[in-house]
C-alpha cells in the first residue's frame, strides 16, 4: 500500500465507525486541538530554558524528571517515566525507539515523520555519528556518543548545551530558540543562519 | 516476534528525510494530515471500548500487519492497520466491510490490506479496570541485578510480542539503572496478565554490537526486562 491508500482507507474506517456508533467524530476535532495547540516541543523548551536558569531545577530534572516536570501537569501522555539526560563537552545524547517508534510526548509534542520512519530507526543505533550528519551536526571525535532506545515505558529527552552569548536571552526568547531536534539528540544548538 | 518492526541495525534504508522543522528550525508541529488525527483518535476509541486491551496488544497488532505495508504505510497507515486488525478480531467489524466502504466512496481496492487478523485471537480476561496512571507496579520480588552487574539478554522465543529487540541479543552489557516493576509487555499483550518485571537500563559498547568497523566512541543504551536477562 502507500500513505495515499492508507488515507483512502483511514477515511473509509472511520465513516464506518461513526455510523455503528464505535467513533465521536467529534473528538478527531479535540484531538487535533491538543496536539496542534497545546502539546508540542514549546513544553520542553521551557523545561530547557529554566534549566539552564535555574541551577536547582536543572539538578532536580537530571536527578528524577518525572518529579520535576509533575508542578507543569503537561498533557499529552507518553511519559510514564521522564528521564532528562544532559549533554556536555564530553558526552552527546540522542534518542530513538527501534521497535516502535515511543516519544516523550507530553514534553515534546508528536514525533517528526522521519523519527518514524525506517532510516533513522534502524541507523541510528548502529552509525549515530553518520547519521547526525544527514542532520548537518557534525561531533568531535572525542566527544563520547550516547544512543538511548525507548524499549520500555521510560522516555528520553536531551538537555543540550546552551550555546555561548544566550545567557543574555531571556526564557521566552530562549523558549523560541530551544529546536525540537536539540532536545531528540539530533542537532547542536547554535545561532541558525539568517537569525 | 522477529518481525519487520525490529529495525534497530538493519542496513540499507539510505538517509534520513528530514522536515521543514530539522531544515529550518522552525516550530512546527502536530498531526500534518486529518487523517492522521481520525487514526489517533480511532486507536484511542479503541481503548476505550476494550478492542484493544492495553498498549501492549496494541503495538503487537502494528507489528503482525502486512511487513510490506509495514515499510510504506507510514506511521498512521501502520497504526490503521493495527486498528483494522484489533477491530475485526474483537468481531466489531469484518474487513469486507471496510473494503466495501472503499468502493462505495468511489475508489479502487488496488492494494493489499495491511492488516492480519487472527482467527483465534488471543483472549484478554475482563480488566479490573483500577486506573493505573503509569505501567510502573509494585514489585513481588527483589531485583536479580544490580547497577555494574554485566548481562546477557536473550531471546525468549515465540512468536509473540517483545520488548527485546534482536540487535543487542547474546551480546554482553551493563546494568547502569534500575527502573523497579513495570508491567511486563510480553505476557500483558496476549491477556496474560501484567506480570511485572524488574526493569533495567542495560549499556552496551558499539564494538561489542557492531564489531571492529563499529564508530569510534559510541555507546548504546536500552531499556530490558528482568526475564530477558542473565548473569554474565
Amino acid at each position: 500500500m502507500s500513505e495515499k491508500s492508507a488515507a483512502i482507507r483511514a477515511e473509509a474506517l472511520e465513516s464506518l465507525l461513526v455510523e455503528k456508533g464505535l467513533l465521536d467524530a467529534a473528538r478527531i476535532d479535540d484531538v487535533l486541538t491538543l496536539y496542534n495547540e497545546r502539546v508540542g516541543p514549546m513544553n520542553g523548551a521551557m523545561l530547557v530554558a529554566k534549566a539552564w536558569r535555574d541551577v536547582e531545577f536543572r539538578q532536580q530534572l537530571l536527578a528524577d524528571g518525572t518529579a520535576a516536570i509533575a508542578q507543569f501537569a503537561f498533557e499529552g501522555g507518553q511519559v510514564d517515566k521522564l528521564v532528562v539526560v544532559e549533554n556536555t563537552a564530553q558526552v552527546h545524547n540522542v534518542v530513538v525507539c527501534t521497535l516502535c517508534s515511543c516519544y516523550p510526548w507530553a514534553v515534546l509534542g508528536l514525533p517528526p515523520k522521519w523519527y518514524k520512519d525506517p532510516a533513522y530507526r534502524s541507523r541510528v543505533v548502529r552509525e549515530p555519528r553518520a547519521v547526525l550528519t544527514d542532520f548537518g551536526t557534525h561531533l568531535p571525535a572525542e566527544q563520547e556518543v550516547r544512543v538511548w532506545d525507548s524499549s520500555a515505558e521510560v522516555r528520553y529527552m536531551v538537555l543540550p548545551v546552551q550555546p555561548k552569548g544566550w545567557d543574555a536571552f531571556s526564557e521566552d526568547e530562549l523558549v523560541k530558540k530551544i529546536t525540537r531536534d536539540s532536545m531528540i539528540g539530533v542537532e547542536v544548538l547554535a545561532e541558525r543562519a539568517g537569525e | 516476534m522477529d518481525g519487520i518492526h525490529d529495525l534497530g541495525g538493519k542496513q540499507g534504508f539510505g538517509h534520513v528525510e528530514l522536515d521543514a522543522s530539522s531544515k529550518e528550525g522552525q516550530h512546527i508541529h502536530g498531526f500534518n494530515e486529518r487523517w492522521h488525527a481520525a487514526v489517533f483518535t480511532i486507536i484511542n476509541s479503541l481503548f476505550a471500548n476494550g478492542a484493544a486491551a492495553n498498549t501492549d496488544h496494541f503495538r503487537h497488532s502494528v507489528e503482525r500487519i502486512d511487513p510490506i505495508n509495514y515499510l510504506s504505510d507510514g506511521y498512521y497507515g501502520r497504526w490503521l492497520g493495527g486498528a483494522e486488525t484489533m477491530l475485526v478480531e474483537a468481531g466489531l467489524l469484518t474487513q469486507d466491510e471496510v473494503n466495501n466502504r472503499v468502493l462505495n466512496r468511489g475508489y479502487e481496492l488496488r492494494e493489499p490490506v495491511a492488516a492480519r487478523p487472527l482467527v483465534s485471537p488471543d483472549v484478554f480476561p475482563g480488566k479490573e479496570r483500577n486506573f493505573q496512571p503509569t505501567a510502573q507496579r509494585l514489585p513481588a520480588s527483589a531485583a536479580c541485578f544490580s547497577v555494574g552487574d554485566k548481562v546477557i539478554a536473550r531471546s525468549l522465543g515465540g512468536a509473540g510480542h517483545t520488548r527485546l529487540p534482536s540487535y543487542v541479543r547474546d551480546i554482553p552489557g551493563e546494568i547502569i539503572a534500575v527502573h523497579g516493576a513495570w508491567v511486563f509487555p510480553d505476557a500483558n499483550a496476549h491477556g496474560k496478565g501484567e506480570d511485572a518485571k524488574h526493569l533495567y537500563t542495560v549499556r552496551y559498547q558499539g564494538a561489542d554490537l557492531w564489531g571492529p568497523s563499529a564508530e569510534a566512541g559510541v555507546v548504546l543504551n536500552i531499556d530490558l526486562f528482568e526475564p530477558y536477562l542473565s548473569g554474565v
